[in-house]
């Protein structure tokens, strides 16, 4: 357990970074979308 | 005489075990068309550098004193004074994308996020099995199946494993063609490989194509500091291709440049591949771990895509999709069009596919750039 333990920690810190910043971004692109349409 | 057959006399067992991994590699490289950039320089690299008191790493010779070896020269400068090699091949890579069918289509974003799982889950396998974390974490790296990342990520955690790591994302980034459809059936029906999805192209404006590679470092860099290395130089390459003022600079990042880089990374990284370090156990685990790391991702990635479904009724993603998240750019994307084509011929999941290939190509140096900081942060 003692092994495994970091490991886990890494992986919930790991995938909660990667979809934290690939959301930031896919919404600022969506934004930057929405504002090309409107013009 | 003696001196002629002294070398021939110092070959050990393991170094001659080199020899063949070498032609192997070669071998590979040439006959069957895996990654021969890559491949080929680190095959005749591995052959080079376990020649018995080979002139390319450093030797202590009586009478003369050290004398230092080219290929450990580039080694210690290209890649373990600042990862320079790596990083410096990220610009050439970034000026190779498009990213049109992944802006057009922001929420494939998610695939490329969802498929960096099997480098967790393969960091978890590999502690559990014995590893060391900064070793596990080495191996995991793999799942990103992406060259350059594998071996900064193992070669900044001191990882013992450079050489074997290497060996192992390039051979298996080669392999998608053959692990991916496997891995996907695994986890899909014929019926939902034939969903469709209608494509229409979107138009990308110009002012939104300069600002994304901007954006994404920025806010890479402020969740993992440790990550603005790997995203910083590929959206740095990204905005000379975009930015349309520097035609000749794009050009020769994307060809010059990215040549220079491949043909000196490939021998450079042989350094790690001396026969004391390589011929080990823990090489065949390592082959064997990041195997299951490309699998998992690709399993993930379906799997994700499967859940994402549930909540967008109307608005389906063939779960395949999902499985393109992976930075083996184009490779995957083609990968997915040929089942989707299989399943149904009219069904062409290309775009698509391309779209959450690139988004993998983001999501994986992000990756790497997690993976580091976790280690900065404890």
């Amino acid at each position: 357990m003692d092994r495994i333990t970091p490991a886990l920690e890494m992986m919930g810190q790991g995938m909660a970074g990667i979809f934290l910043v690939l959301i930031l971004i896919a919404l600022i692109v969506a934004i930057m979308k929405k504002l090309d349409n409107k013009k | 005489m003696e001196f002629l057959w002294q070398g021939l006399l110092a070959v050990t067992w393991r170094q001659a075990v080199m020899y063949l991994v070498g032609a192997a590699l070669i071998w590979l490289a040439v006959k069957k068309g895996f990654e021969p950039a890559l491949l080929l320089p680190m095959g005749f690299g591995a052959i080079l550098v376990n020649l018995p008191l080979s002139g390319v790493v450093d030797q202590m010779t009586q009478g003369i004193g050290e004398t230092r070896g080219i290929i450990q020269w580039l080694f210690n400068v290209g890649i373990e004074a600042s990862e320079a090699l790596p990083i410096l091949l990220f610009i050439g890579i970034g000026a190779m994308i498009d990213f049109g069918p992944l802006l057009s289509n922001p929420k494939l974003f998610l695939c490329g996020a969802a498929a960096q799982a099997g480098i967790f889950l393969t960091i978890l396998i590999a502690s559990a099995i014995g590893f060391d974390l900064k070793d596990a974490a080495s191996i995991g790296i793999i799942g990103a199946a992406d060259g350059p990342t594998s071996i900064l990520v193992s070669q900044v955690l001191h990882s013992n494993y450079v050489g074997p790591i290497a060996v192992a994302a390039y051979s298996y980034m080669a392999l998608v063609p053959i692990i991916q459809p496997a891995a996907i059936k695994l986890v899909t029906s014929k019926k939902e490989r034939a969903m469709r999805m209608p494509y229409t192209a979107g138009s990308v404006s110009r002012r939104t194509r300069i600002l994304f590679p901007i954006a994404v470092t920025v806010i890479a860099g402020l969740v993992a500091p440790s990550s603005v290395a790997l995203v910083g130089f590929l959206m740095f390459g990204n905005l000379i291709r975009e930015c349309g003022v520097l035609t000749t600079l794009s050009n020769t990042a994307q060809n010059e440049l990215a040549n220079l880089i491949t043909l000196l990374l490939g021998i450079t990284i042989s350094f790690s591949m001396q026969a004391e370090r390589f011929v080990r156990w823990e090489t065949l685990m390592i082959l064997a771990l990041g195997l299951v790391a490309f699998v998992l991702d690709s399993v993930v990635g379906v799997l994700f895509v499967k859940v994402m479904n549930l909540f967008t009724p109307g608005n389906k993603i063939n779960p395949m999709v999902g499985a393109a998240g992976i930075s083996a750019f184009p490779m995957s994307s083609r990968v997915i069009e040929k089942l989707g084509q299989q399943a149904d011929p009219q069904n062409h999941l290309l775009m698509h596919a391309a779209a959450a290939n690139v988004s993998g190509q983001i999501a994986s140096v992000v990756a790497g750039g997690v993976v580091l900081q976790y280690f900065f942060n404890h």
